[in-house]
Formats: C-alpha cells, structure tokens, sequence
C-alpha cells in the first residue's frame, strides 16, 4: 500500500518589499518543481487565494511592515502559521522600505501625492492604507521563527531552508549564507 | 625574550611577554571577533567584541587592550561571551543606518561579515533612525557618517602612520561624529595629504572613494604591515 505523505501548506507574501524575494524565489527553477512534490502552495502573490487560510505549515514574508494592512494581515499570519520566517533584508531589518524613517510621514505623502503632478494625485490617499509612523521589521510586528536574510534571498539560501523545514531537519546555515546585503 | 604561560579555554599555552592578550589568544589559532584593532595602530578598546572572561575579575575584559599576564586563566568564548558579543553588534546596527544592499561596502564589510559569523541574524533593539549626513566635498574620497561605527581606526592611522591628524572626533557617546581639521568639510582641510590611509582601513562603508557604487569598495588593510615594516628596516626614504 503506498504510503500517502502529507504535504506541507506553504505561503508567501509580500509586505513592504518591492517584490524581489519572490523573484528569487521563482529562480529557484528546478529545484522549485521537486519542492512542490512535497509542499502545496495555498497563497501568495504567485497563487489565485484571496483569503490567507487557516492551518499553515510555513510562510515566507517578504517586506517590511509599513501600513496598517501590513500590520493586521501579519497578525493573521502569526494566527494562522507553524513557522513564520522573515524572507528578506526589508523584513528582517527594515532595509531600503525604512530609508523613509527620516521623514515625518505627513511630508512624505506630500511630497509624492501632492507636489508633484504624478499620475495618481491626493485622490489615492483616500484608498491607501495609511502609513505607520515608522516602518518596522517582522519581528517587531509578530515573534518570527525564522530569519533568512538578502536582498534578495539567493535562491540557495531559499532553497535550503525550504529543504530542510520540509525535511524536518534543523534550519543552520552556514555563515556565508546568512549576511545581509 | 622571556616566555610566561597561561591557560586559554583550558589548554596550558605560552606567550611572549609584553604581548597583548589578543596576539597571545590569536596565536593559538582560535578566532576572536574584533573591530576597532588593527594590526599596527595603537590599541584602544572600543568595539568591545573582544571580550573575553579572566579568572579573578568580575568584569569582562577586551583582549585587544590587556596584556597576557603570567599564570592568567581566560575564557575566550561561553554562552554569556557570545551573548554579549551578538548584543554589541545588535547596538551597533540600531545606532546608526545600515542598509547593506544599497552600501558601497555590501559584501566587503568587515561588520556585515562579523554579523553573520557570530550568528546575529535580526536586531531586537529599536533602530534609531538617526539624522546624519554625507560630506563629499574632498575630491577623492567621502565620509558617510550612516555607516560609520567610531571604531577611530581613521583617527589613529592618520596620526599615528601617515603623521597628519586630520581626523578626530566631536561631541561624546552616541552623539559622537569623526571630523575632520576641527569640522571643516574634507574637501577643505589643509592637513589631509590625499594618501587615502584613513579610507583604506576603515572596516565599514563609512570611508570610500568617490565613485565607488553599491558592492564596488574593496579594501586592504594589509598594506599598513608592509608600510611598518619597511619603515623599521629603513626600506623607505621618506
Ligand atoms: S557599512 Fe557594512 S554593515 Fe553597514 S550598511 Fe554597509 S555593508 Fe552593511
Ligand atoms: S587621506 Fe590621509 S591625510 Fe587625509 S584624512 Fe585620510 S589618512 Fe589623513
Ligand atoms: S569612519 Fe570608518 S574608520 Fe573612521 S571611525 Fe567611522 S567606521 Fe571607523
Ligand atoms: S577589538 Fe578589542 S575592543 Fe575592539
């Protein structure tokens, strides 16, 4: 009788990040197909799910978090997941999404949607989610399992932590696969 | 030259005498995180992440400042060393503004590279966030004070090797900035000889040559051995 193993539920999203860790993600190529042999993605920006659904094995999150719809789907997440892991600089440290710390928010929103004529004016402020006072990592959004840093993650790095949380063993990288930048 | 032994990490192990207790841990082979030595300048106990344990003090100890004593019994690396260590590194990356993907050091960065070696894989201190400029009025060079960590590894080379002193620091604390000929911009101070010594042993991106971009300043800081060294045996002629 064959053995029916039970596949894991992965999730990916994407927070404040300019969508490079998922890009990584799909340079994983091959070794992307034997992956999803063992884990079924159930949502992300590469899946048709509108809701983040119950009972998640694993989910990478990538950006930082920057509004408020940032800062209630993370919760969620942490809700919902087993293994939460910071996918990427900007939602480990923050990275280039928190270079606007500087800036008082109310300039920054004047500077971009009212000063200068762009194709979307004031009017997107209304549909926006409004922006945190600070941008912040993760992990001092939720308790994050996980760090897998890069900007983005080389699809080495993302690859074996992928293998082994699948495989059950121990995340441990080794040095070299764990510097920011 | 006369010989004393201590024990390092339970090993019974000699050293010279005279030598600091970072050249004697150093030269049994086990690797000692460090930021502010540097081979040549005088030492200054900055960085911290030299501490290691000495039997009979209550505090840690920087290795790189204390010198290895007879009979010492030192611990170089513990759960609280390293915790320690990883806290130290964490401060350093709230205090300022690192962003390594966008820094001309990415991927050359002696802290960048000291975060991953001693596992500080996310900062759990609030970033600071602070306000801090750039000055690239000198034609060669620029100082970004973002990435800078006060490890005065320019301050000291630009006095003790290349004689100028043109580099020295303001304000105290977390409110302390290098500056240059008493806080003039770079580009005019008349005791900076251009000879790029202060950029060259700087271990972050916080000293680079201008036109340098994201990932593309290397640096050496080997050749201050070699400038020491020839300067001893009389190689040079000025
Ligand atoms: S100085 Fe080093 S740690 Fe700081 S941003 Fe640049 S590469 Fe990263
Ligand atoms: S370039 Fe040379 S002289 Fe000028 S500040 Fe740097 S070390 Fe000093
Ligand atoms: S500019 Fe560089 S060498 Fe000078 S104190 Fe800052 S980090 Fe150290
Ligand atoms: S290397 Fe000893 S305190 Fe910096």
């Amino acid at each position: 009788m064959a053995e029916t193993v039970k596949k894991i539920r992965l999730a990916t999203v994407w927070l404040g990040g300019c969508s490079g860790c998922h890009m990584s993600l799909l340079d994983l190529d091959e070794a992307l197909i034997d992956l999803l042999t063992r884990a079924d993605l159930v949502y992300g920006p590469l899946v048709d799910a509108k809701k983040y659904p119950e009972d998640v094995d694993i989910c990478l999150v990538e950006g930082a978090v920057t509004n408020v719809e940032n800062l209630e789907l993370a919760r969620h997440i942490r809700t919902n997941t087993r293994t939460v892991i910071s996918f990427g600089d900007c939602a480990v440290t923050g990275n280039v999404t928190s270079m606007r710390n500087r800036i008082p928010v109310s300039d920054l929103l004047n500077a971009v949607y009212h000063e200068v004529s762009a194709p979307i004016g004031p009017e997107a402020l209304k549909v926006l989610p409004a922006l945190l006072k600070k941008v912040i990592p993760l992990h001092q959004a939720i308790k994050v399992d996980l760090f897998l840093p890069g900007c983005p993650p080389h699809p080495e790095r993302i690859a074996a932590v992928l293998q082994a949380l699948v495989n059950g063993d121990d995340v441990d990288l080794p040095a070299d696969m764990r510097t920011f930048g | 030259m006369s010989v004393i032994t201590l024990t390092i990490n339970g090993e019974l192990v000699s050293a010279r005498s005279g030598q600091s207790l970072l050249e004697a841990i150093r030269d049994q082979g086990i690797s000692l995180p460090t930021l502010c030595y540097l081979d040549g300048l005088s030492t200054r106990g900055g960085c911290r992440l030299c501490l290691v344990e000495i039997s009979g003090q209550a505090r840690l100890q920087p290795a790189c400042t204390t010198t290895a004593g007879e009979g010492m019994v030192v611990v170089t690396h513990n759960d609280k060393i390293n915790r320690y260590r990883k806290m130290i590194l964490e401060l350093t990356f709230a205090e300022r503004n690192h962003t390594c993907a966008v820094c001309v050091s990415n991927e050359h960065c002696e802290l960048q590279t000291l975060a991953a070696e001693l596992g500080m894989d996310h900062v759990r201190y609030d970033y600071l966030n602070p306000q801090l400029g750039i000055d690239i009025s000198h034609e060669k060079y620029g100082v970004d004070h973002n990435r800078c960590i006060l490890c005065l590894r320019c301050v000291r080379v630009c006095d003790e090797v290349e004689g100028a002193h043109t580099w020295d620091v303001r304000h105290r604390g977390i409110a302390s900035r290098v500056i240059t000929d008493l806080n003039r911009p770079w580009g005019e101070s008349e005791s900076c000889t251009e000879c790029g010594k202060c950029v060259e042993v700087c271990p972050t991106g916080a000293l680079f040559d201008k036109g340098m971009s994201v990932g593309e300043m290397k640096k050496k800081t080997n050749f201050l051995r070699r400038i020491l060294d020839g300067r001893e045996k009389n190689q040079w002629n000025r």
